[in-house]
């Protein structure tokens, strides 16, 4: 029997210790009415054919297309050493660290991990994970809401479509306003983003790059929500965040991420990870799991989980969030990334995807009827206005084998013509002189 | 240890990118870039490499360590299942692909897994459909609780309050909290909902209850009695039930909850269905509907046609996005193979055993430690009380000593001093035996010697923890020293 | 032993009031702090909020718990206890001293507190 070690001379021996004379007698409990109407479901198969079943699945897919599909999740390198690190199963078989002196491993490891996203995004401190970019958006907006008791949440229409989706799904129940400030050619309209923030707003939120590519600076807007005491929420792209100005910089004072680019693969949507970092103020609020540094009782420096009373086991309905399981795993495998690429490994990635794109925008606009969306400073993706249909284009491209972008239309009416073109350091040059031909061909 | 930032030299690395690009200066205004480069750590391979293995040692696992850890179904995770989350044929997939019209053909085997995987869990659960996009136990509550919601607002009311049994998880009330619920505590009697205090609450709120969460069998680990009378009452004013799947592992094949009458329920798949916890997270938490929650499930949905898979995003009385796309999709490609595994029976026969081992468990301890409802069955836990004068955290920590990990000690807060077990199906005879004989001996010397034990753990790399300083003083980075 | 001064007047969610005309200073009782173990943060309203009795005006924390402040009278908030930031121990150490909380200005005076007779009186009902 997989997984089970039973023999059948231990099963009776320990049936009698219990006192019963089968396995289903000690069901005695759900009376027969409330026994499963249907159980229809496959027999066990061997470990080498449900492996092979998946191969043949697998193979089904097609991941190996030349793509410049971005839009908020990237394909970028990964180093063996994160897969090897993170599939250690003194890691990956351990539950959340309660027992701090058997989880010492995984609590120096979460403590290393706040340690790092406070330093890129440039904030005081930070906790052990949320699940994604968009809960992480959520949670930063609900720390603004607790904190100044406030209704209104100012949001650029600039952030990523799907976040800002997640985000009226998870506040819909809690009288909260959306106030949305519509993009203006794929940029942060700035004038109308201050001019929306008033003394009823918890909390204005952005996005460095935003949805479309585009680099800002809202230093000057945090300011605007700072005279007005709501919070500046920041949304970012950690691989850029290496060399972009950064949200301490700018004055935010909750700082978040989709960090699936920092060592996840992209493997169809998940799991990925929610980074949050905030200012030491702002503390109390931050929901989920935090590690504190202290000594045990010998003086010894060790790591505990921390401020739990916060939390969902011991507030229950007054927590700061619902949140339980986490993604440490995840976190664990950005941290080694981090700690392996370094300051200049991860600044020479976003380095590169940006002088791609530079090279992708000098090729497709050179070809009639493509040019850019804006003028806006941009980092390794860009929104391109085609002549015709970027679903059209989409389409048509599949066939030579290549994912030329997303096309903006599918969350942007009246954007149908726009594609959004990434470039990571898994592109090359012959990659976008192929994509230019082919384009320029069906144009 | 030292830390891994302890551990970095200055124009150390580990990773150099081929890459003749331009300095991001040459790219970008200056005002639009970062002052210093960021602080991380600046090591080799191997300094890394050795960091973190150092690190790992550091920890009990399920691979290492008997973890009895109640509540959380810490059994283990075949191998193989690893190896099949990571074929490159999932793992590089960008999850947009299949957005793409013509992108729906590159993704067939994906959409394929998400298709069968809620083919096999809505038949071990009685429920019409699944959706994957939770990505949490109590992201599921949080998705399962706002189906309700939408449920009462097609009807064109708004309820508010959400019935939680004083024994639910934490979660529960949190979930419900988080969607704009008021939580309404009902208490227990002998262990079980308390059909008079249920009926209180009911003629108190009458039709302003939206549903009731339960936890079935409850977090003491008993099979809940009155569940055809809850079921019936709630029923009676048009409320919902939900079931929160987190001991699933002790009814597979033996009760489904969509059978018993139950319209919603989140699976947490780290715990039933074999996949690892990771210290943490990943987990999963796919959420199940009946027929009457069936509108409302987030979108998109996997659709099948003829040998096909598509997405279908037209769904318009959808809750909107719990997640951006298919939820952990990782972690339920490892639970459908799993399932596939084991099968039907294989699944069955895991809530057998669990069940087994655990009142094997219960038996063997009833001499050792204080056991309430002792004449009754478990279900795949069971809940038990340190001794007169005696402290569950210091048996716990005697457990650590021993190589154990300690079972759950701060849950359920409805019995005093608990420690609460599961075993789980995948333990042998011998180790539940160790674990009875380790509790024997901590018992007698926490009578015998109790300052001892409350010293313990004295193996381990650290004693315990001044967690007092820790919350007062808020050292949460390497910089807030 | 648990010495709850004779000039308070105490409710029975452990929080007491120090009536002096019309300002009441509260704080919480020995019996709670003792209850919540190492006190680890206090969370306290703003000058100029407006606080109700037996409503919540705050919150208490230790590492394994949390409670709700509830205010013992009805008024507005005239200090709160700074000191507590950065020492919320005082709250275990001097209950009825410097780990006083918040000064109320009454709106009235308050009903249905007890002394400290009384309050030990239920403290022998109540278990920790």
């Amino acid at each position: 029997m997989p997984y089970i070690p039973h023999t059948s001379e231990e099963l009776q021996e320990m049936l009698s210790v219990v006192g019963v004379r089968s396995l289903d007698e000690l069901f005695a409990d759900i009376p027969a009415a409330m026994r499963p109407q249907s159980f229809d479901l496959p027999g066990g198969r061997g470990e080498a054919e449900v492996c092979a079943y998946f191969e043949d699945l697998a193979a089904q897919n097609r991941p190996d297309m030349v793509s410049f599909l971005g839009a908020g999740y990237y394909a970028h390198q990964i180093p063996q050493a994160v897969n090897a690190l993170s599939g250690r199963s003194e890691f990956y078989t351990a539950y959340t660290p309660y027992q701090a002196e058997c989880s010492q491993g995984t609590l120096q490891a979460i403590f290393e991990f706040q340690t790092a996203v406070s330093r890129l995004l440039d904030m005081d401190c930070a906790n052990a994970s949320v699940y994604d970019g968009g809960t992480a958006l959520f949670e930063a907006a609900m720390m603004a809401v607790r904190a100044t008791r406030r209704r209104v949440l100012v949001v650029d229409e600039c952030i990523n479509p799907i976040w800002r989706i997640m985000l009226g799904t998870y506040t819909s129940g809690l009288d909260l306003e959306l106030r949305l400030v519509p993009q203006a050619s794929g940029v942060s309209d700035m004038a109308a983003l201050k001019a929306a923030i008033g003394d009823d707003c918890a909390a204005v939120l952005v996005q460095n790059p935003n949805f479309f590519g585009a680099v800002a600076d809202y230093s000057e807007l945090f300011a605007r929500a700072r005279e007005h005491k709501a919070f500046g929420l920041i949304s970012v792209y950690p691989v850029m965040q290496a060399v972009l100005k950064t949200p301490g910089e700018m004055g935010a004072d909750v700082a978040v991420a989709e960090a699936q680019s920092l060592g996840q693969p992209l493997s169809f949507g998940g799991p990925y990870l929610g980074i949050m970092a905030c200012r030491k103020a702002h503390i109390r609020q931050l929901p989920g799991r935090i590690v504190g540094r202290t000594s045990d009782l010998e003086g010894r420096t060790g790591y505990v989980l921390t401020l739990q009373a916060r939390e969902q086991h011991i507030r229950r309905a007054k927590a700061t969030s619902n949140i339980c399981s986490n993604q440490a795993l995840c976190a664990l495998r950005a941290l080694v990334h981090m700690s392996l690429l370094g300051p200049s490994g991860l600044a020479r990635v976003a380095e590169s995807g940006m002088a791609l794109a530079r090279y992708a925008v000098e090729r497709l606009t050179a070809i009639k009827g493509v040019e850019l969306l804006n003028d806006a400073p941009y980092g390794n993706e860009v929104a391109l206005r085609l002549p015709v249909p970027a679903e059209q284009i989409i389409d048509r491209m599949a066939s030579k084998g290549c994912v030329p972008g997303y096309p903006v239309g599918r969350y942007f009416a009246g954007m149908e013509n726009v594609l959004l073109l990434a470039c990571t350091e898994q592109n090359d040059r012959r990659q976008i002189d192929f994509l230019a031909e082919t384009l320029g061909g069906l144009l | 240890m030292k830390t891994i930032f302890a551990k970095s030299v200055p124009g150390r690395s580990a990773w150099r990118l081929n890459s003749d690009a331009p300095k991001a200066a040459d790219m970008l205004p200056a005002g639009l870039l970062r002052q210093d480069p960021p602080r991380l750590p600046e090591c080799s391979e191997l300094d890394v490499v050795r960091h973190f293995t150092g690190l790992s040692r550091l920890n009990y696992s399920v691979d290492a360590n008997f973890y009895p850890l109640g509540s959380c179904t810490m059994k283990y995770n075949p191998k193989f299942t690893e190896y099949v989350a990571a074929l490159p044929g999932f793992s590089r997939l960008h999850p947009m692909l299949p957005q793409l019209t013509r992108g729906v053909a590159w993704a067939q085997g994906a959409l394929r897994c998400l298709y069968e995987a809620e083919q096999w869990l809505c038949e071990l659960t009685g429920m019409k459909a699944f959706t994957f996009q939770p990505m949490a136990g109590a992201n599921g509550e949080f998705a399962g609780v706002k189906l309700m919601a939408a449920y009462h607002a097609a009807k064109g009311r708004k309820r508010t309050k959400m019935l939680i049994p004083d024994a639910a998880h934490g979660t529960n009330p949190a979930s419900a909290a988080l969607a704009g619920f008021d939580a309404v505590n009902i208490e227990s009697r002998d262990g079980m909902v308390d059909p008079e205090a249920l009926a209180r609450a009911i003629a108190e709120h009458g039709e302003n209850v939206a549903g009731l969460m339960m936890t079935c069998p409850n977090t003491l680990g008993l099979m809940e009695v009155h569940l055809p009378r809850i079921v019936e009452e709630l029923r009676r004013i048009d409320a919902l039930l939900y079931y929160d799947g987190a001991n699933m592992n002790a009814i597979m094949g033996k009760m489904r909850v969509g059978d018993v009458g139950f319209d919603v329920v989140h699976l947490n798949v780290h715990k039933t269905l074999g996949t690892p916890h990771g210290g943490g997270g990943p987990g999963a938490g796919p959420v199940g509907v009946g027929e009457r929650l069936l509108p409302f499930l987030p979108a998109p949905r996997v659709i099948k046609n003829g040998d096909s898979y598509r997405l279908n995003y037209n769904l318009p009385q959808a809750i909107g996005y719990i997640g951006p796309f298919y939820g952990s999709f990782a972690v339920v490609i490892r639970a459908l193979a799993y399932m596939m595994r084991l099968g039907g029976e294989g699944l069955s026969r895991a809530s057998e055993y669990a069940v087994l081992n655990a009142n094997y468990l219960k038996k063997k301890l009833e001499d050792v430690l204080d056991i309430p409802y002792a004449h009754r069955l478990c279900a795949h836990e069971f809940v038990a009380s340190a001794p007169d004068g005696l402290h569950a955290l210091d048996i716990a920590k005697g457990l650590l000593d021993r190589g154990i990990h300690a079972p759950t000690i701060y849950f359920p807060l409805i019995v005093k001093e608990c420690l609460m077990a599961e075993p789980t199906e995948t333990e042998s005879r011998e180790t539940l035996d160790e674990y009875v004989q380790a509790l024997t001996e901590i018992v007698a010397q926490g009578k015998a010697d109790p300052q001892g034990l409350a010293a313990a753990p004295v193996s381990l790399p650290v004693r315990r923890m001044d967690e007092t300083a820790a919350a007062r003083q808020m050292v949460l980075t390497e910089d807030m020293a | 032993m648990s010495g709850n001064p004779d000039n308070l007047l105490y409710s029975n969610s452990h929080e007491w009031a120090r009536i002096e005309g019309d300002v009441a200073t509260v704080g919480i009782t020995h019996f709670a702090q003792e209850a919540l173990c190492d006190i680890t943060y206090v969370e306290l309203p703003q000058v100029g909020d407006s606080v109700a009795q037996h409503s919540e005006f705050g919150s208490i924390e230790s590492v394994k718990a949390a409670s709700d402040l509830l205010s013992p009278v009805d008024g507005e908030v005239i200090e709160v206890n700074s000191a507590l930031e950065n020492t919320p121990e005082l709250c275990n150490s001097a209950p009825y001293a410097d780990g006083w909380l918040i000064r109320v200005k009454l709106s009235g005076q308050p009903e249905g507190l007890m002394d400290a007779a009384a309050y030990e009186e239920f403290c022998a009902t109540q278990s920790h």
